[in-house]
């Protein structure tokens, strides 16, 4: 279980997140979403350390995550980026491996879980381990980000626009096959999107971010059917109108 | 032609001694600048403050010329020798390859440094969040992502560095490092062209084979080539080989060093004595184109065991003597001091003098009615003068004013090659020239009688440091050069180097003055 407790972080005058109270439940998925600017992906930081905090705290499993180093919380939690992150000067293989390396395993056991991640990523191993990121196609590169950072086996993975950047049908086959590694490994996830239609397709719950602060936190079904402001309506319009405008085109003529 | 081709087969015999010093002089200071300027750019990297002071330094020391930064290196490292010495009882030579090492070694820095920051500040945002993502420490973070991705950014600094370099080593010679350069500045001395331009080419080739070898390294680094690398390290390790393999062979025993100044008769001079130990089975180095000052500290520290000085120069330089009691009076007494207060040997003088005189175009001396200098103080103010790159900051230049109260309109310096021409060109009315030069005589030039006796004697001496003194062997081949030499000898021996045809080199008018001081009766300019 991950608390998040008063949790605030500003940056001279301006507060990027506002005092966040939230608790995400072990195996959940919970979505962060919101506008850009709105602090969820530093909300997303603060969980790994990535940034400290300037109030509040992070407890993972009760134990405040200032009492463990920040490097060796880093090694515990998958962390998988928007823009990607894969080193250019290393293989998919050294990539997908190079947490292990930091821990100090033999080469043969990396080796050996390197090939085990790349096919639970969907990426034949024969074919990805030894190319550079540079000869990948944006989908493929992701899930060479999403097999490095669960390597190490982490129990919590966080996840930063992780699908943004690629084209619609990659993004949803990514998508839906990241959530059964998920279900599959028992993962706990909180991933961050703008996307309100992938937040509502992805989460068991929504926390909807504004200004640094949470305006709602929901499973889905409760966003759309009693938003708690008209905030919340507006967010949810956006998906419903593409919902509703898609299903015409089903029924209506042709 | 044929003459050009004997020089260039004259050249290629030094090749290899000149190379492999070059070959070792440019790598040792680039392990070095790249040794110092890599740690020195991770640290400023980041922080604004360091950065601008790494850079700033780095930037001066760019904009000192390379020749001054190399001959600066001398008298500090000579100052530190005799503090080490004092101190810990270790001295080290301050000649040579320290200081030419230590000057190329910061000249290295400034794209070494400059490059490596630029490459670590290039590196893409996103590789180094990552880097922090996936829980590297500061350390990992540098060595596994940062460097790595700099690598291009920062070879290319240091293929720089290594073309100014190989470039500039060419300025060790005047410090008294083999090098290159040695073609260059004996060619320019003795107008041997072939000889300036093998050195240019030489050191270009090196240069640029260096530089594309570096290239390659380069894109392999860009597109991770591994094999690029490869072919590159064995290239630059084959070039590396190749450039040591004849300086390996040749050190198994130190050999005999003859120092030389810069200037014809001093590279006659040290040929002569290469060649009488050389037949006393000597094996022997000559450093040339030293300067007078250093040349001298040299000798005293043992970094040479050979050369010829003049008395005038060591009884005014180094014995601050300013009385004028008359040349064997002065031979005597410098005989004396050296060996007394540096324990060098003087062997004896060779038989004439290179004395600083005083010349005019004899049809222009006798229209303005000037036969001494003393004649000339009366009308210099209207005269121009030219002199050599020492005369007018030296003590015989001072003695002379002082005599005579002599002040030109203008005073020139020119390299000695051209203080003929400039005199004979009419572009300066008087120079000043040396008693032993041929020229004198080729040129028409009248010499002003010194009736104040202003200047010293300059007996030609043959000085040897502190250690060879004791080799009886080695004294007793050079014994047979005492007063073997007369002025009008040395005169035409100098004018065959330095005449506009039919040059000869150094090395065949001293085989020619060996074979008339063995006896065989053969004349120089017979050979």
């Amino acid at each position: 279980m991950i608390e998040l407790c008063d949790l605030a972080k500003t940056y001279g005058p301006v507060a990027a997140v506002d005092g966040i109270n939230l608790q995400i439940g072990t195996g959940e998925f919970l979505v962060l979403a919101g506008q850009s600017g709105s602090g969820k992906t530093t909300t997303l930081s603060l969980i790994n350390r990535l940034v400290e905090p300037s109030r509040g705290a992070v407890l993972i499993d009760g134990v405040d995550t200032r009492e463990t180093d920040a490097v060796v919380l880093r090694r515990q939690i998958g962390f998988v980026f928007q823009d990607i992150g894969l080193f250019p000067h290393m293989t998919v293989a050294e990539n997908v491996g190079i947490t292990l390396k930091l821990a100090g395993r033999t080469r043969a056991g990396i080796a050996v879980r390197v090939e085990e991640m790349l096919t639970l990523v969907r990426l034949a191993p024969e074919r990805y381990r030894d190319v550079f990121p540079a000869a990948l196609s944006g989908g493929q590169r992701q899930r060479v980000g999403v097999a490095r950072a669960l390597a190490a086996s982490p129990r919590v993975m966080l996840m930063d626009e992780p699908f943004g950047a690629l084209d619609p049908p990659t993004r949803d086959e990514l998508a839906a096959d990241y959530r059964r590694i998920h279900e599959r490994l028992g993962l706990t996830t909180v991933l961050v999107t703008h996307d309100m239609t992938e937040a509502m397709l992805l989460g068991d719950r929504i926390a909807l971010m504004r200004e640094g602060r949470l305006v709602q936190v929901g499973s889905p079904r409760e966003l759309i059917t009693s938003p708690a402001d008209d905030f919340v309506r507006a967010m949810m319009e956006s998906p419903k109108r593409r919902a509703r405008a898609l299903a015409e085109l089903q029924a209506g003529p042709a | 032609m044929s003459a050009d081709a004997g020089a260039v087969s004259a050249a290629f015999s030094h090749l290899g001694d000149y190379l492999g010093w070059h070959v070792l002089l440019s790598l040792s200071a680039m392990l070095i600048g790249v040794t110092v300027s890599l740690p020195l750019a991770v640290i400023c990297t980041g922080s604004r403050l360091l950065r601008g002071a790494a850079l700033g330094f780095a930037g001066i020391i760019q904009t000192i010329p390379s020749l001054a930064l190399l001959a600066l290196f001398y008298p500090l490292l000579l100052g530190l020798s005799a503090f080490t010495r004092a101190t810990f009882g270790i001295g080290f030579r301050a000649l040579g390859f320290l200081p030419a090492l230590a000057a190329l070694a910061l000249y290295s820095m400034l794209p070494v440094l400059r490059n490596t920051i630029a490459g670590l500040e290039g590196v893409d945002p996103a590789a180094k969040r990552a880097a922090q993502g996936v829980g590297m420490t500061r350390r990992q973070m540098l060595l596994l992502v940062e460097l790595p991705l700099a690598a291009p950014v920062i070879l290319a600094g240091i293929r720089i560095a290594a073309v100014w370099v190989i470039g500039t080593a060419t300025l060790s010679t005047p410090v008294g490092q083999t090098s290159l350069g040695n073609y260059i500045f004996a060619g320019l001395q003795t107008e041997n062209w072939v000889f300036v331009l093998f050195g240019c080419v030489a050191a270009a080739i090196l240069a640029l084979v260096v530089d594309r070898f570096l290239a390659l390294a380069e894109a392999g680094l860009v597109r991770r080539s591994r094999p690029r690398i490869a072919v590159a390290a064995l290239g630059l390790a084959v070039v590396f080989a190749a450039g040591l393999l004849p300086l390996a062979a040749g050190v198994e025993r130190r050999p005999v060093v003859i120092g030389t100044k810069n200037f014809e008769e001093q590279y006659i001079l040290g040929a002569l004595i290469e060649d009488r130990l050389r037949a006393a089975g000597y094996s022997a180095v000559r450093r040339d184109g030293l300067g007078s000052t250093v040349i001298f500290d040299a000798l005293a520290a043992g970094e040479i065991d050979v050369y010829v000085d003049y008395s005038g120069t060591v009884w005014a330089d180094d014995m601050k003597r300013r009385d004028r009691p008359g040349r064997e009076t002065v031979l005597a007494q410098m005989t004396e001091w050296l060996r007394r207060t540096h324990g060098i040997r003087c062997i004896g003088p060779l038989g004439f003098e290179n004395a600083y005189a005083f010349a005019m175009r004899s049809d222009r001396a006798a229209a303005l009615h000037i036969h001494s200098l003393a004649d000339l103080a009366a009308q210099a103010p209207r005269l121009r003068i030219g002199g050599d790159y020492e005369i007018f900051t030296r003590p015989e230049w001072r003695a002379v004013e002082r005599a005579y109260g002599v002040r030109f309109e203008t005073e020139r310096q020119y390299q000695s090659n051209f203080l003929y021409r400039a005199v004979a060109s009419g572009d300066v009315d008087v120079i000043s020239a040396y008693s032993s030069d041929g020229r004198i005589a080729q040129y028409g030039l009248k010499v002003l009688a010194d009736p104040r006796g202003a200047l010293p004697p300059y007996d030609a001496v043959l000085l040897v440091s502190p250690a060879r003194a004791r080799d009886a062997n080695f004294i007793a081949a050079l014994k047979p050069l005492v007063r073997a030499i007369d002025l009008a000898r040395m005169q035409r021996a100098n004018l065959m180097a330095d005449r506009e045809t039919s040059k000869r080199s150094p090395e065949e008018i001293a085989a020619g003055l060996d074979a008339y001081i063995a006896g065989r009766g053969l004349q120089p300019e017979q050979k």
